[in-house]
């Protein structure tokens, strides 16, 4: 007949105790998600984020955004209204880290992409209240004086094909010079980078000529948050689970 | 075992300086010259200490205990929290007065955010935990820490872990995953600084006089397996560069969103919640003067808590694009959870019987029974809110943060404090406190703080979440984001408020222990013992 105070006596068997009993919940949780093909939606259009967009990702995380943003449309009619389409799980599928937040103190922006101009974001980041009066939000000047850095960045894709993100050998090849044309619409290179990247936005997205800041890096990234999956060929029904 | 210790410390010297040599960015170099001066500088403390690692502060006792590495928490576990409580009134400022960001990097909420919450859970809370499972175990086993200058290793790492992971969000290096924001060379340090703590405490245990281990030890036991678990799977990610601070998450999207979950829920359920349980386990019987309330229920309480709290984590995540069937596992055993929770709450409250008179005459207990009031309360809430109707309200709301504020300044907070109060006098063999009544101060500017903090959060979570959702006649919503945002102004004043009481609270303590620790005795009048007569 067991007796609890077997497990009192003798250190080692608690230990392999407690090791089972914590460890049951998160095998039956998290496993599966690796292996249901359901878990993500099948759906058109996901690719991996350009170099340029990457960087602002980088930003985007360096600065603690997520504190205060999600990136997670649920599916309830105010939100669909104030921010679009739920979002799906395949639209994260290249995200390492994922960025879905867990506070809205500022407003979601899983779907922000091409809702304001440039002008706007640059304006607003760089000094919030001077177009949104009611903002809490700090102001982030310096983005317009730090160049992006750029000399890394095929190291950055390196590190994101080793964990799954599918950047091809071309795209690690030319991903320093990728990150220069998407800032600068008259170079030569903005039209491989289309290529390889599909719905890239390539402008000059801080209005200052020259070498990538990092106030281009983090617009083109918010410019092109939720605006990959094409929803008119989306399927809802299909990928219930 | 000074030589081993030695030439673990050379071993470090040379692996921070191999890092700063070959360092491609600023970060790993300040951090591998930061290595180089811990290690040479432990070299130097252990050469110059000799054999002595610690005695026990009452000459008297019979056991060699190591009084002096628990005193050493208690003044890391104090300094840690003014800092921590501090941390989260600039934030809570920042959020009612913004120009408060100055417009600076280091000094923008965003980056001060994950310091505030490092510093209260990390830093106060961890300091706490390593020194009272560090004092208890030494009790409840009759026997003096195990490995030599091992928990001096545990102490000091610790306190490295805390100043690379606080350095390195204000300079922008983090991972962005909430409660687990260090990048990888600082999680790959915690684990080594970890599994030594582990080995310490596994050491005592094995040193006991005692064939039984006491409960408060298998919640320690528990509390730091469980953390070492779901530290490593959390942060397991590829490095750009082994000479560069940056890194990414080995999971993606929706497994990464879980596993963060799981790791963040059981951050509160194993680091806030277990460790804790250990705490109130032994210092409120002690207090109290009375044995636990029932052996049973703790057992009980003990294996559901544990089994069941692991599997929470998806209520983080109802509605968002995680499968269905996962956000029900979570949102069922949530509510599961409230049953062995209350079983604590009911254990650690009943302990009390036949000495609930004490309440009027000793503060420090009144705090832990406090603590124990609010551990019963936000486990009543937590369950609530994972509740997937209430949760499409709460979620993303300031409800969530009173939430966590009333378990964490409530629950963790005051048994914190309590065992500090009770430590102080202890630890440094002095026949009382300081002042008894300035821990009654203390306990009202707490209290008081808690409740503002709470109550104003409460209003403007389920203010702005209604708001978010209202439609006016014509099917318009009715407020656009920036409106909602307006309307929260007064209670983050109140916020704000609530928060400088904490924190004037917490000064009071540092003031107390800080006179117990030189020796002095306040003139006061001492609470009356006797009951008090009751009029006819």
């Amino acid at each position: 007949m067991f007796s609890h105070s077997t497990l009192e006596k003798n250190s080692i068997l608690m230990l392999i105790g407690i090791l089972i009993v914590v460890s049951i919940g998160g095998i039956v949780e998290i496993a599966p998600l690796f292996y249901l093909e359901s878990t993500i939606e099948k759906v058109k259009g996901m690719r991996p984020y350009t170099p340029l967009e990457l960087a602002g990702r980088n930003i985007y995380i360096r600065e603690g955004c997520y504190n205060c943003h999600s990136q997670m449309v649920r599916p309830f009619r105010d939100e669909i209204d104030r921010y679009g389409p739920y979002s799906l799980a395949a639209e994260s599928m290249y995200d390492h880290p994922f960025q879905w937040g867990s506070k809205r103190t500022g407003p979601d922006l899983a779907r922000v992409g091409g809702k304001y101009s440039d002008n706007w974001h640059r304006e607003h980041l760089s000094a919030p209240r001077s177009v949104v009066p009611e903002s809490v939000m700090p102001g982030y000047p310096f983005l317009m004086d730090n160049p992006a850095k750029i000399n890394d960045i095929a190291g950055h894709l390196k590190a994101n094909r080793a964990v799954g993100v599918p950047y091809t050998d071309a795209m690690i090849a030319s991903a320093a010079a990728d990150i220069v044309a998407q800032a600068d619409p008259d170079s030569d290179g903005a039209e491989a980078l289309v290529e390889r990247y599909p719905k890239a936005q390539v402008r000059d997205f801080d209005g200052r000529p020259g070498q990538p800041s990092e106030m281009d890096a983090l617009i083109a990234y918010l410019q092109m948050l939720g605006t990959l999956v094409d929803f008119s060929a989306y399927k809802a029904q299909e990928n219930l689970r | 075992m000074s030589f081993l210790t030695i030439g673990a410390l050379g071993f470090g010297a040379l692996l921070g300086a191999f890092l700063a040599a070959n360092a491609v960015d600023t970060g790993i170099l300040a951090y591998g010259l930061l290595l180089v001066v811990f290690c040479v500088v432990g070299v130097f403390w252990v050469m110059r200490r000799g054999d002595d690692t610690g005695g026990p502060a009452d000459p008297n006792s019979a056991i060699p205990y190591n009084d002096a590495v628990v005193r050493a928490g208690v003044i890391a576990s104090t300094f840690w929290g003014v800092v921590g409580f501090l941390a989260g009134l600039a934030i809570a400022l920042q959020l009612t007065f913004p120009v408060l960001n100055f417009d600076l990097p280091w000094t923008n909420f965003g980056r001060l955010r994950p310091l505030h919450t490092s510093a209260v859970v990390f830093a106060f809370g961890g300091n706490v935990l390593i020194m009272s499972s560090f004092h208890i175990v030494q009790r409840t086993c009759q026997a003096r820490l195990a490995g030599g200058w091992a928990p001096w290793f545990v102490f000091w790492g610790y306190q490295l872990f805390i100043i690379m992971a606080a350095t390195g969000y204000l300079f922008g290096i983090t991972q962005s995953k909430e409660y687990a924001e260090p990048e990888w060379y600082v999680d790959l340090w915690l684990t080594v600084v970890w599994v030594v703590y582990l080995l310490v405490f596994l050491g005592t245990l094995w040193r006991r006089r005692e064939p039984h281990i006491y409960v408060a030890n298998w919640f320690f036991l528990a509390f730091i397996v469980t953390i070492a678990l779901l530290h490593i799977v959390n942060n397991l990610a590829m490095p750009v560069s082994f000479f560069g601070v940056k890194s990414y998450s080995l999971f993606a999207g929706v497994q990464d969103a879980l596993t963060q979950w799981w790791y963040g829920h059981n951050a509160v359920g194993f680091f806030l919640t277990a460790g804790f349980l250990g705490l109130m386990y032994y210092y409120v019987p002690k207090q109290a003067q009375r044995p636990v309330y029932s052996y049973r229920l703790s057992i009980v309480h003990f294996w559901s808590l544990i089994f069941l709290y692991i599997w929470a984590g998806p209520h983080h995540l109802h509605y968002t694009a995680l499968p269905d069937w996962a956000q029900t596992l979570g949102m069922t055993f949530s509510v599961m959870l409230w049953m062995p929770s209350w079983g604590g709450m009911i254990n650690g409250l009943m302990t009390l019987s036949g000495a609930w008179d004490k309440l009027r005459t000793d503060p420090i207990l009144r705090m832990l029974v406090m603590s124990i009031a609010f551990y019963g309360m936000s486990t009543f809430e937590g369950p609530l809110m994972a509740i997937k109707a209430v949760n499409a309200l709460s979620h993303y709301t300031d409800w969530t943060i009173g939430h966590v504020h009333s378990g964490a300044l409530g629950w963790v907070g005051m048994v914190s404090f309590g065992a500090i109060y009770f430590l102080a006098p202890r630890m440094w063999n002095r026949s009382r406190l300081y002042s008894v009544r300035l821990v009654s101060t203390h306990f009202w500017l707490a209290t008081i703080g808690i409740i503002l903090y709470i109550t104003a959060m409460w209003v403007s979570g389920i203010m702005q979440g209604l708001m978010w959702r209202s439609y006016d006649s014509l099917g318009f919503l009715e407020y656009s984001f920036a409106e909602t945002v307006a309307a929260m102004h007064p209670f983050y004043l109140i916020r704000t408020i609530g928060g400088g009481f904490f924190v004037a609270g917490a000064l009071v303590m540092a003031y107390n222990v800080f006179r117990t620790a030189r020796g002095d005795l306040r003139e006061e009048r001492p609470y009356e013992s006797e009951p008090v007569p009751v009029p006819a």
